[in-house]
């Protein structure tokens, strides 16, 4: 059984106006199906409002589910007894790096969960050793969080979430309010959680050049899986990623283009090196002709 | 209607330890009608740089003249200043404090002294050239969706009419749709009012393909002030402050590495495929 | 800029008194405060000047860096002088206009400028040694008999230490949303107070809004990283007293007897 797995998963929040009347229903998650495998890197893409925030916030069982059964590491999250062991099995990450801070100096913030979870004051300190210098940010242990940037802070987001042993951590939107310097820093953190801690990685994320290094893509629209596959599975789709407007990377762009163009190129390519090899090739088979 | 800077700088701290030269001796000049882009880093005084212009910060040392004339006159009217140059902040939502969309686009024209009616007349303007759905208008600013309530924060700067509008980011936190919807729209105020506008963005990409000139800054200084094809030319120095080319230049170069003949000047995807396909061509 | 403000200036360096258990600090400052209403006269301030410089001393927090921060209290020392100068009655030594000086008026303002100036200082050692977080620590501590009486100590430790974390921010983002609002051609610098009073709207409205949009999003972290009140949690830096502590314990009250020794012995035998 995989470490986290949803069957049918229905959220649906009722809209009030002010006299508090029932003025509609929103479903924000429509029959979802998830089965994620311990250990790997999974990316769900999709605008806002299409509902993979409400999907993520399941999964740390800060929401419950309407319909359906949310499962973390068998553990169904409806049920009230098991809320604190879900939690400390699939950590959370936010997107406002600001209010996720609770302490005043960085390593002080790393031991919260830690010390929510009644361990010893000994391991406390040996856990946020290892989970700063697991995001590069041990060096910065004695500082005020107030003066970091913001790929710092997420960073020491995540090591406070990585302090707590989590084998799975959901990360929703951690980049969208950082500059492109910030985004570089938390991916690379990310996938390093991954490759070396083997943590099972869910990223939420509205850019999609950041899950080229997924193992497996979810795109969520209007409350539903639209599409499901490898990043290269995805990216080879252009047509119908253009008609869910999302932000295809320039590389695939290009790619896509020049095939339309008839020049003979591989479908999915992601990187700029790919599609330099690909034209290669082809000056190699036009020459050999 | 021109904005000219000359040797601003912008020191806080001076004399302490803890001194930070934000803006360091930059001179610019911005004639009527351009659409420009400023861009660096967090920190790369890009957006203290903007606050001058509209007089919200004072240069330390330097001047800065708005159609000719000193704004650190002592008789200058700063307020004047401030209903002729719009700022939109980052995150601008986040000054939206009315009851209902339109009386907080009313906010600015009001403050400028105006009628009811006139300031109402520019709301309704303002508001339609963001192209926000008239069934918002009475609307709660809190209870839209977030690139609306970013529509409604640009329309309370717009309805002030200013000369030059500026804006901070304003792509920021917005998702993609969201963030090509918004510079579209601005984009498409540029062409119909002929308005100068000012972007300020960390994303080159964003910027490139709307902008006719780039200013790059870098830790106080103007690094970069160019044509987008001519500042993308020099992506490796962009790359060692922390800022990126878009995806296109980086694959045309290395494609000239490989030895193809292709032109590394072109920013669209339209283009970079027309040069491939030469190239490709000539080689058979 | 503002987020460098921090409540309580705590001064970052290395020393013994920066090491100090938080609660010793709490004590000794208490203490010392409580021994300069004790020591009647001015041998004592003079013993208690001389600690104090000792414990300034051991800080390696600069002088200069603690005297900037009271030149805003300096007026209210001035202004608690100048009204026991002269409004003490007693023996008249200079008299001019409707004013008039006596001499237990000197001594009284003396004693207090001299008072006031070492509880100044001395509370601004704790406060600049201490980091906030470490002194609501050292509170809850101490507070903890309260919890009989049904005070929410560890609450209230959690509140204030969450407000020292969250004041920069907020200071920061009042200054960004007045600045945005400027721009919109918002005046806050002039009209009666009336008009001042309302042109505070445009700005607290956000504020507040963007305040309970932090505290929501916070409470959700919290939970997140499994925080569910006081009852099971650990600390990763508890507060136990070592042996420099007990040190430290033994110099106050060695101070404090020592001080009260003293000037009573002395005050006795000069007459003072």
């Amino acid at each position: 059984m995989g470490i986290v797995r949803t069957q049918d998963l229905v959220y649906e929040y009722i809209r009030r106006d002010e006299e508090g009347n029932v003025e509609g229903i929103t479903t924000a998650v429509d029959h979802v199906n998830l089965d994620i495998v311990p250990g790997e890197f999974i990316a769900i893409l999709g605008h806002n409002g299409s509902g993979k925030s409400t999907l993520a916030k399941h999964i740390n069982a800060i929401l419950n589910p309407t319909e359906g059964t949310v499962w973390v590491d068998g553990m169904d999250t409806s049920e009230e007894e098991q809320i604190w062991d879900i939690r400390r099995t699939a950590g959370m990450v936010f997107q406002n790096p600001d209010n996720q801070i609770i302490g005043q100096v960085v390593e002080e913030d790393v031991g919260f969960g830690p010390e929510n979870m009644g361990i010893p004051t000994a391991e406390i300190w040996e856990r946020v050793e290892e989970s700063l210098k697991a995001v590069g940010m041990y060096e910065y242990r004695k500082h005020s969080p107030n003066k970091l940037s913001g790929g710092q802070k997420q960073r020491v987001s995540i090591a406070g979430v990585l302090a707590m042993h989590p084998k799975c951590i959901v990360l929703d939107e951690p980049t969208a309010m950082l500059d492109p310097k910030g985004r570089r820093e938390v991916i690379r953190a990310i996938r390093g959680l991954n490759q070396v801690e083997e943590i099972t990685v869910i990223l939420i994320t509205h850019y999609m050049e950041e899950i080229i290094h997924a193992d497996r893509v979810f795109i969520m629209d209007g409350g539903q899986v639209a599409m499901e596959g490898t990043p290269r599975e995805i990216f080879s789709q252009v047509e119908k990623l253009q008609e869910l407007r999302l932000d295809v990377p320039q590389v695939t762009l290009l790619s896509y283009e020049l095939r339309r163009r008839g020049l003979d190129l591989p479908d999915g390519i992601l990187t700029a090196g790919e599609l330099a090899d690909a034209c290669e090739r082809l000056r190699q088979k036009n020459s050999g002709r | 209607m021109s904005i000219i800077l000359d040797h601003v700088s912008y020191v806080y701290g001076e004399g302490t330890p803890l001194e930070v030269r934000a803006l360091d001796d930059v001179s610019l000049q911005i004639p009527d009608g351009q659409f420009v882009g400023i861009i660096g880093h967090t920190g790369s005084g890009k957006s203290t740089l903007v606050q001058h212009m509209n007089g919200l910060l004072q240069a330390t040392s330097g001047r800065i003249y708005f159609n000719g004339q000193d704004i650190y006159d002592r008789d200058y009217k700063l307020k004047n200043l401030r209903s002729k140059v719009g700022l939109v902040f980052q995150y601008p939502e986040h000054q939206l404090f009315e009851i209902d969309v339109f009386s907080d686009v009313c906010f600015g024209p009001k403050n400028l002294g105006l009628e009811k009616k006139e300031a109402e007349l520019r709301a309704f303007a303002a508001l339609r050239s963001v192209g926000l759905s008239e069934e918002l208008y009475y609307q709660s600013p809190f209870e839209i969706s977030g690139g609306q309530k970013r529509r409604v924060a640009i329309a309370g700067v717009l309805a002030m009419e200013p000369e030059i509008l500026i804006l901070d980011e304003p792509t920021a936190g917005l998702d993609p749709k969201g963030r090509k919807e918004i510079l579209d729209q601005i984009r498409k105020l540029q062409t119909d009012t002929g308005m100068t506008i000012l972007l300020v963005s960390h994303s080159m990409e964003d910027v490139a393909e709307y902008v006719d000139r780039i200013i790059v800054m870098n830790k106080g200084k103007v690094m970069y002030d160019d044509v987008p094809k001519k500042v993308f030319a020099c992506y490796r120095e962009l790359e060692a402050v922390g800022l990126a080319a878009p995806q296109v230049t980086y694959i045309l170069h290395e494609l000239k590495e490989r030895g193809f003949q292709v032109n590394t000047e072109a920013t669209t995807i339209r283009e970079a495929a027309e040069t491939i396909c030469e190239a490709i061509m000539m080689e058979e | 800029m503002l987020r460098d403000i921090t409540l309580g200036q705590y001064y970052q360096t290395e020393s013994i008194i920066h090491k100090l258990d938080p609660r010793v600090k709490l004590g000794g400052t208490l203490l010392y405060i409580i021994s300069l209403f004790l020591f009647g006269s001015y041998l004592g301030y003079v013993i208690a000047a001389a600690f104090l410089g000792i414990v300034i001393r051991l800080s390696h927090v600069p002088f200069k860096f603690m005297v900037k921060g009271m030149r805003a209290i300096f007026f209210l020392l001035l202004i608690t002088v100048g009204f026991n100068l002269f409004l003490t009655p007693g023996r008249e030594l200079v008299s001019f206009w409707k004013l008039t000086i006596t001499a237990e008026g000197v001594r009284m303002a003396v004693t207090m400028a001299v008072r006031l100036t070492l509880l100044i200082i001395g509370s601004s050692v704790m406060t600049l040694t201490t980091t906030p977080n470490n002194l609501t620590d050292g509170m809850e501590k101490m507070m903890k008999p309260l919890k009989v009486f049904r005070v929410p100590v560890h609450e209230v430790a959690m509140i204030m230490s969450i407000a020292l974390r969250f004041i920069p921010i907020l200071m920061e983002e009042t200054d960004k949303i007045m600045k945005a609002q400027i721009a919109r051609g918002a005046d806050f610098d002039s009209g009666n107070v009336v008009q001042r009073a309302k042109a505070l709207v445009p700005l607290l409205v956000p504020l507040f809004i963007s305040a309970f949009r932090r505290a929501n999003d916070l409470a959700m972290a919290m939970e997140a990283r499994c925080y569910r009140g006081g009852e099971g949690r650990t600390k990763m830096k508890p507060l136990i007293y070592g042996k420099r502590d007990r040190v430290a314990y033994l110099c106050i009250c060695l101070y404090l007897v020592s001080g009260i020794v003293l000037s009573r012995l002395i005050g006795m035998a000069t007459g003072y």
